[in-house]
């Protein structure tokens, strides 16, 4: 080790004398500063996270803003920014108080008038927040850091929407910079979150960088997922992107890099056995893999045909081909994910274990006349890769006739929104990944919205659905949510809208000398300490 | 010679033009759509559809063009569909390090190349051809993906005297720049050391049969002055030839080199905007390679004109 520092240091000064002017100095080499500098699964490209519903993006929202509300590990939302609230007994009424001492990053405080106008554009834009926006007849500032939600209707929605973790997630932006049409993106970024965004440090296509916000008051609770104190124990952390995943593996071995956000599955065997490197899984719902139909044409227009999918497929071949390791997935009947406050297998007891006889008899049963239909396969995502050719699999068998087209995922993700019959450009499947956080209830499973025109590709019709998903927002009792969950997934048994293929979990690579990340469904970089 | 750098200059007017009309058709009849990638998955058809109108994409094409076209004449190469930058600031950002990167590897390719080049037509037939030429056939064959991470191997993991990954812009030290770049650059140039090599020694081998060759030997001549005063400058304008030509490449974009070596620079910009269908940076980057090819050629030509007194313009 010491003949190999030497050789270096003599590589560096045998550049530096062959090339240099004197006093100029290896810049950039020295690290004073405790920086984290972290590999995420994608490169960060737009920095309004209410204008885009990508996870990048929500993601650089939880480092520079802040949420009124914030889901812990259990699935419950809890106060963030806000102190105190109260709603009256006739559940009409919602006053707030928020914490004293929140600051943006320019110095300026934190007022209702601001919580108010970001409310209103995240509530313009996000299903969610629309839905909520269409129980609150007004939102009233009643103090400096007072404010008051009047309802027309009494609903359980209003703190759990105020607390929605993931896209689009409702953060609180200086009213100036929330006065932006939602239809537009920001052009300020400024928030009051635990990092102030540097950006003459942003380069596209390579770093990120965020520094500490030392005006950040942290709740005193502990961190708890989102929720909790987020105590920031480094300097910046900046977001390096680093394509190559063997090289994002090299630089983490070799303390180039601190973390790799979704280091790939082929290569965590390794990184088990480099004495360097440890594997933590912070996302304790993890991710779910969905089929997704497209409704608008045959075959799957018959949901007799979808329902033949529900008892053909076997999770377990889905996960083994895509992640292989059993310790990185898990079998889940639970349409709103395993281990949260709806998790049940209501409706879905006898589906999703491969009954082949059950699948056939469905078809046979069905219109379907033996046309090819299009199952969309993106050949450039590691980790969606191996699964059409399941799925083609297994439908063949069944009967169907599969012509699976290979593209990227660019293409796959222009192409579904095409409403036209599939021999004229449109598709009939492909299967994607979501953040399970995202499916862990009616309101927020994207494919669950069944509005027909309104709904997410794929365009679902089910007034049953809908009527039921209505029911569940105005429900405040979470028993009752419950029981209303069940009867929305036995509805989404018998007309599917789409299939859940399991869960599966992403753990974070990260040097030994990392610690303190905390456990949370979406990335967060509070907690985080690197020991020097 | 002038008129001939004028002509030269003007005719790449129709070039760009044609490149413009075909880089903008093509990107828009690929498949894939830049509004339904920016509005992210859980985004709706009518979110995506607004999204469309605001990028001007639902504009008809001539109209699209036409406004592009007016841009491009006021200088506006328009902003990013998705950073909201101007596309010139970020090609600017990935110029420095392309561009080092691309006088690394030539560098470097010239200075092992044509020694080796002219070292192997000189011992024509012998065992030292025959290995030079071997290493040829082996740089042209071997991918610069896995000449890479063998030396990242070897050199960075187990060795430690390279840093795995990473660019450091000059500004920032250049020793540290310098440094950086020495092993992508060395994992570049083997191909371009294989193939300049390669177009050396048939140059080389060519004019040592000339005449004026046979006379300066006559004329008791060492053999190196030979070799690289007569010989290696009577054989220079195809191997100038190749080098523009693979500066010409180095600059249009090394994404495999970038991408294994983490360099921030056009490469893995372009590749970026392509697989995003980020019109407007796609076009910017393509507008400026064809620029970088035609300038390469015209300095070519002008070379030449240097090298061998009787190609006149």
């Amino acid at each position: 080790m010491k003949l190999t520092e030497t050789v270096r240091q003599s590589i560096k000064k045998a550049t530096m004398l062959g090339l240099l002017a004197g006093g100029m100095t290896l810049g950039g080499m020295a690290q004073a500063e405790n920086v984290l500098r972290v590999n995420m699964h994608s490169d960060l490209k737009i920095v309004d996270p209410i204008w885009t519903t990508a996870y990048m993006s929500r993601n650089y929202g939880y480092m520079v803003y802040d949420t009124l509300f914030a889901m812990d590990t259990k699935g419950q939302v809890q106060p963030q920014m806000v102190d105190t609230y109260t709603v009256s007994d006739d559940g009409l009424t919602y006053d707030f108080t928020l914490r004293d001492g929140l600051k943006f990053h320019d110095g300026a405080d934190v007022t209702s008038a601001d919580v108010i106008a970001s409310i209103k554009r995240w509530g313009a834009k996000d299903a969610m927040g629309q839905k909520m926006m269409g129980f609150v007849a007004e939102m009233t500032e009643t103090g400096t850091n007072t404010f008051q939600f009047k309802l027309n209707e009494a609903t359980g929605l209003i703190v759990q929407a105020l607390g929605k973790p993931s896209s689009n997630v409702p953060f609180i932006m200086p009213a100036r910079i929330a006065a932006t049409p939602p239809s537009e993106q920001i052009t300020e970024y400024v928030g009051s979150g635990p990092f102030v965004f540097l950006t003459d440090e942003w380069k596209p296509g390579d770093k990120a960088e965020f520094a500490k916000f030392a005006d950040y008051k942290p709740r005193s609770e502990p961190g708890d997922g989102l929720a909790g104190g987020k105590v920031v124990h480094v300097d910046k952390v900046v977001w390096k992107v680093i394509r190559d995943q063997q090289t994002k593996m090299n630089a983490l071995s070799k303390g180039e890099i601190d973390v790799i956000e979704s280091p790939s599955h082929d290569l965590l065997p390794l990184m088990e056995q480099d004495e360097n490197i440890q594997l933590v899984d912070l996302n304790p719902f993890g991710n779910q893999y969905t089929f997704r139909f497209n409704q608008l044409h045959p075959p799957f227009d018959d949901p007799k045909v979808r329902q033949a999918l529900l008892y053909a497929f076997d999770q377990e071949e889905f996960l083994l081909a895509a992640i292989g390791d059993e310790k990185y997935y898990k079998l889940c009947k639970a349409m709103f994910i395993c281990g949260t406050p709806l998790d049940t297998e209501m409706g879905f007891e006898d589906k999703l274990e491969g009954n082949m006889a059950k699948a056939r008899e469905l078809i046979e049963a069905s219109d379907y006349d033996g046309k090819p239909l299009i199952l969309m396969y993106p050949t450039d995502l590691a980790v969606l890769e191996p699964l059409p050719p399941v799925a083609k699999d297994i439908m063949e068998k069944i009967g169907l006739n599969v012509d699976m087209q290979a593209m990227d995922w660019q293409t796959l993700v222009g192409r579904r929104n095409k409403k036209e019959a599939p021999e004229d450009g449109g598709w009939n499947a492909f299967i994607t990944s979501w953040n399970s956080v995202d499916n862990a209830s009616p309101l927020t499973t994207p494919f669950l919205n069944a509005a027909c025109e309104q709904a997410l590709f794929g365009w679902p019709c089910d007034d049953t659905i809908q009527a039921l998903r209505d029911d569940f927002s105005r429900e405040p009792d979470a028993a009752k949510q419950l029981e209303i969950a069940e009867k929305i997934q036995t509805r989404a048994a018998e007309a599917p809208t789409h299939v859940h293929l399991g869960q599966w979990y992403q753990p974070h690579a990260m040097g030994k000398n990392i610690s303190g990340a905390p456990v949370s469904p979406v990335v967060a970089f509070w907690g985080y300490k690197k020991a020097e | 010679m002038w008129s001939f750098l004028l002509k030269r200059t003007l005719s790449v007017i129709p070039v760009l033009l044609v490149v413009l009309v075909i880089v903008f058709l093509m990107l828009r009849l690929t498949p894939g759509d830049p509004a339904a990638n920016i509005a992210g998955d859980a985004a709706t058809t009518e979110d995506i559809a607004k999204l469309r109108v605001e990028l001007g994409l639902e504009e008809p094409l001539p109209v699209q063009f036409g406004i592009y076209l007016g841009n491009l004449l006021r200088g506006d190469f328009g902003d990013s569909f998705y950073y909201k930058r101007p596309v010139i600031s970020m090609i600017a950002d990935g110029i420095e390090p392309t561009l080092s990167l691309a006088l690394f590897t030539i560098v470097i390719a010239c200075l092992i190349a044509v020694p080796l080049g002219t070292l192997a037509a000189y011992k024509n037939g012998t065992w030292i051809d025959r290995m030079i030429m071997g290493f040829s056939v082996i740089g042209f064959s071997v991918p610069v993906f896995v000449i890479g991470y063998l030396l990242i191997y070897f050199l960075s993991v187990k060795l430690e005297w390279f840093p795995v990954q990473g660019y450091q812009h000059i500004e920032d030290g250049i020793g540290g720049w310098a440094y950086r770049l020495i092993l992508p650059a060395t994992a570049l140039s083997v191909i371009f050391i294989a193939l300049i090599a390669r177009m050396t020694r048939t140059s080389v081998l060519e004019v040592l049969n000339e005449d004026y060759i046979r006379t300066a030997r006559a004329k008791g001549l060492p053999q190196s002055k030979i070799l690289f005063k007569h010989a290696l400058r009577n054989a220079a304008v195809p191997i100038v030839t190749i080098i523009g030509i693979a500066i010409a490449i180095l600059i249009s974009g090394v994404v495999v080199t970038e991408s294994v070596f983490v360099i921030p620079g056009l490469g893995l910009l372009t590749l970026d905007a392509i697989q995003g269908r980020d019109y407007p940076t796609v076009q910017a980057l393509i507008i400026l390679f064809s620029v970088v090819y035609v300038v390469i050629n015209l300095l070519i030509d002008v070379i030449y004109t240097l090298l061998d007194p009787r190609i006149r313009y």
